[in-house]
């Protein structure tokens, strides 16, 4: 079950209008929803909000993830639901449940059409990152490449946990038997070696790095350069708004949750 | 033998139930593997995996070849002694209480391999067991594998290494694209153009050899230097008597 939900959060390498969005705009179109959802409760607007992303999502051609992810996170949303309908109105209990879907999708749209090297060149177009970076680690890039290579290495790192699965079991090792201590030490056979190759990895990694001339000059240009098309500035313009009237409305009226 | 991607590996997760069949059945020895768990199966089918880096978790080499048969619940004392005997008939006794990450990559391989054979498996798979060994090595692994045959266990290999195929002549399948394409003796497969083509292999130098020399009156189907070495023998032998009693 637990990775049918990271399904929902996976890139899928597709070139719809929606991957194409700038990842600057997308993200502030993710807080634009994200403000809203968190300042109000009313069922409506959540809902709307829902609706506005499902077309996104049908542009995307995410929608089948996206459900499969929902499907997996039905349970916690069955959980939200009960926990608050015994501690407050019904009203209440469902406009609860659906802010939880509505964040789920809102991220899970974000990460599904947002390419990791997009992502990462997004990061780098932050001046406060680059700062940071160059104090911590005396380069500016060095942040944003950490985190893109910490996303690409995750599928690498989940058919390396399989083979060592695989191979442990091939020697007679079985990981659900014996008492609970026992369980957790049955898992030591795979933990080592996965982080024995992690740690190889990264070394090997480095060099290779090293031997094309990372980190280079202050300056570094990219091959693919982020810009802001109309569209972007469009969804830029759109979502300031948004949050800009959210808060607003938050602080001259209240909103009820029906 | 087959391309990258031809299905050899997962054939052999079949093998010992880490893969279960979708569509028609598995058996071993007549058991189907969706009725037995993956360390019932392995007890018989020994797989030793490509890199031993998915395998090594412990301190010495001596506690890696034991980890198996404490999971198959032998006895301390006949653990001891089965360590024993699997580190000396391949090579690593002097390593007994070395940690097995100090080791080079192809002694690292040999440990992994003496993990497996350490509970003597009916059937053995090797995958890709020649990557990384040097010539002795190779030459020491083959001889081993003759032994184990010779006691009656099946030794199944995923290679790509045809010299070595060759030099064994053992039963060859052919596997492309998830099918099996062909399957026979080694000479019969290895000198075959359009299967090699198919597999993406290369042809043995023997086999190289004597499709060239076939003009000659040579058999095609020649893989190993020991039956090259008698066929040319006997030529040459014929060509001197020849020459002798043309002069």
């Amino acid at each position: 079950m637990s990775l049918r939900v990271l399904n929902g959060f996976k890139f899928s390498s597709l070139k719809t209008p929606v991957h194409r969005l700038d990842p600057r705009a997308k993200f502030l179109l993710v807080i634009g929803i994200i403000v809203p959802s968190l300042l109000f409760t009313n069922i409506y607007l959540l809902a709307g909000l829902l609706l506005v992303l499902v077309p996104l999502l049908l542009v995307g051609r995410v929608t089948r993830r996206w459900v499969q992810s929902l499907r997996a996170g039905v349970f916690l949303s069955a959980l939200i639901f009960v926990v608050n309908f015994f501690t407050g109105p019904l009203v209440n209990a469902v406009a609860l449940t659906l802010r939880f879907l509505l964040l789920m999708t809102t991220f899970s749209f974000f990460f599904m059409t947002t390419s990791p090297d997009d992502l990462g060149l997004a990061i780098d177009k932050v001046g406060f990152i680059r700062w940071l970076s160059r104090r911590w680690l005396g380069y500016p890039n060095a942040l944003s490449f950490t985190f893109t290579t910490a996303v690409r290495l995750v599928p690498t790192m989940a058919v390396d946990a399989q083979t060592v699965v695989d191979a442990q079991r091939s020697r007679g090792l079985e990981l659900d038997k014996g008492n609970l201590l026992k369980r957790v030490r049955n898992y030591i056979p795979i933990l080592i070696p996965l982080l024995l190759i992690a740690i190889r990895r990264s070394l090997e990694l480095a060099e290779a790095l090293e031997a094309r001339g990372f980190p280079g000059k202050e300056g570094r240009t990219s091959l693919f350069e982020l810009r802001f098309k109309p569209v972007d500035y469009a969804l830029l313009a759109i979502s300031l708004a948004g949050i800009v009237l959210s808060f607003w409305i938050f602080f001259h009226y209240r909103v009820p949750t029906i | 033998m087959g391309e990258n991607g031809a299905g050899k590996t997962t054939l052999a997760k079949q093998l010992n139930g880490l893969l279960k069949p979708t569509l028609g059945r598995v058996t071993v020895d007549g058991d189907d593997t969706t009725k037995k768990s993956v360390a019932q199966l392995s007890r018989k089918v020994g797989i030793v995996f490509q890199n031993p880096d998915h395998f090594l978790f412990s301190e010495t080499v001596r506690e890696e070849v034991g980890f198996a048969l404490k999971n198959y619940g032998f006895e301390p004392g006949v653990i001891v002694k089965q360590v024993e005997r699997t580190l000396e008939a391949l090579d690593l006794a002097h390593y007994a209480d070395t940690s097995p990450f100090l080791l080079s990559g192809g002694e690292r391989k040999r440990v992994a391999l003496a993990a497996v054979l350490a509970w003597e498996p009916d059937y053995l798979i090797l995958d890709e067991p020649t990557i990384g060994q040097d010539y002795q090595q190779k030459e020491r692994l083959r001889s081993f594998i003759l032994q184990l045959n010779s006691q009656g266990k099946a030794v199944v290999m995923v290679t790509h290494d045809v010299e070595f195929v060759a030099e064994c002549n053992p039963k060859v399948v052919l596997m492309s694209k998830g099918r099996i394409v062909a399957q026979g003796q080694a000479d019969e497969i290895l000198s075959d153009d359009g299967l090699i083509e198919k597999a993406s292999l290369v042809k043995p130098q023997m086999a190289k050899l004597f499709s060239q020399l076939s003009g000659f009156g040579f058999p095609r189907d020649v893989v190993d230097v020991h039956r090259a070495k008698m066929l040319l023998e006997e030529k040459l032998s014929e060509v001197k008597v020849r020459v002798a009693q043309s002069s």
